[in-house]
């Protein structure tokens, strides 16, 4: 009964999803991307990169990175959290 | 209805749905941890595709092609921080199943339900 | 653990994770020229560093790393980053102030296709760096707590 009912929920969650993602805008063809035109247009000149997908990473974007950089110094602490009280359980 | 046209949008909402899949059906931890994987995998694929122009080569001046249309980088940025984020829940779900493991001794999700107070 | 890996594994990885390693820097030190930087080149060395602990094991790392040098480098690359953030607080936050500038990394780039320079990018190659080591030196800590930790657990 129960995975009768989670089975029913699952086909429907599913069916939305590809349906979704088949009747979206075509492929290939942004909707806009006026942001896009300036950076890959202006990072040689202000950034002296040639790659801009770095360029936005670390300069036009670069507050992102830092969260980024901080959710991975946090998951590293958790790590070693969790097997440092396993360590002092067996002393 | 073109499901033929969008079809890199298809794939990845396929992964999505395999990784729900696993969720929903499969009972043991570290099958789990695989379906969360597969859900974000999913959503990486879907960020990148987001940002195809027809015809366009990488957003990257050195040896460019001469005169050639190129992608958004953006999306690109996006998804490599959604890489590390999902590096990240990865390393502490498994810290956490090698946990529950050394307690209960099992790792099926039905039989690890008591809350010891 | 009584039994090591085979005279193949052992002896192909000694070959090949000094190869990896130089590849990782080279991946990491180009980031503003060529498709990489901080994060990519950061996990190719780790992935070097994990088939090490693979062939190896922890008996390999006995008095050739230390798990509190480990540590120490990872703050040091994220108090690195954070600096370099704030190097061009005049202007903004995150301004790159060595860009187009005359000194360290700050020669101009010809704009359309050209072979890339390395001397350009301002603070790109120094952030590059400091989340390289970061990313470096976090997955293999967390690598060696995980084989640690879970082999006293087999132990028990």
């Amino acid at each position: 009964m129960k995975r009768a009912l989670l089975a029913v929920a699952f086909l429907l969650v599913a069916s939305f999803l590809l349906l979704a993602a088949a009747e979206m805008r075509p492929f290939g063809a942004p909707t806009s991307s006026v942001m896009d035109d300036y950076f890959l247009g202006q990072a040689q000149a202000e950034v002296a990169a040639n790659n801009v997908v770095t360029a936005v990473v670390f300069d036009y974007r670069g507050f992102d990175t830092l969260g980024e950089a901080t959710v991975l110094f946090a998951a590293v602490v958790g790590v070693l959290a969790v097997f440092r009280r396993l360590r002092e359980d067996e002393r | 209805m073109t499901f033929v046209g969008n079809l890199p949008f298809v794939v990845s909402m396929l992964l999505v749905c395999l990784g729900l899949y696993v969720l929903l059906f499969k009972r043991n931890l570290i099958k789990m941890v695989i379906g969360v994987s597969l859900v974000e995998t999913g959503i990486n694929l879907f960020l990148v595709t987001l940002g195809y122009r027809a015809g366009g080569v990488a957003p990257i001046y050195t040896y460019a092609p001469v005169g050639a249309t190129q992608v958004l980088p953006t999306p690109q940025a996006l998804t490599l921080t959604s890489i590390v984020i999902g590096l990240a829940t990865t390393a502490l779900l498994l810290s956490f199943a090698i946990l529950i493991y050394r307690h209960y001794g099992t790792l099926d999700v039905t039989e690890i339900k008591e809350l010891k107070g | 653990m009584s039994k090591e890996m085979s005279v193949i594994v052992r002896t192909i990885t000694r070959l090949t994770y000094v190869l990896t390693i130089v590849f990782g820097f080279y991946v990491i030190m180009h980031g503003h020229l060529t498709p990489g930087g901080g994060f990519q080149g950061g996990a190719v060395v780790a992935s070097a560093f994990a088939l090490f602990l693979v062939a190896f094991g922890t008996a390999g790392l006995k008095g050739r790393l230390n798990a509190h040098l480990l540590q120490s480098l990872e703050e040091i690359g994220a108090l690195t980053f954070l600096a370099l953030a704030f190097l061009g607080i005049g202007t903004a936050f995150f301004y790159n102030l060595l860009a187009n500038s005359g000194t360290v990394f700050g020669v101009s780039v010809l704009p359309g296709p050209n072979p890339g320079l390395l001397n350009s990018g301002g603070t790109l190659p120094l952030m590059n760096w400091a989340v390289g080591l970061k990313v470096m030196t976090g997955i293999a800590s967390i690598l060696i707590a995980m084989l640690v930790g879970s082999r006293k657990e087999a132990a028990e």
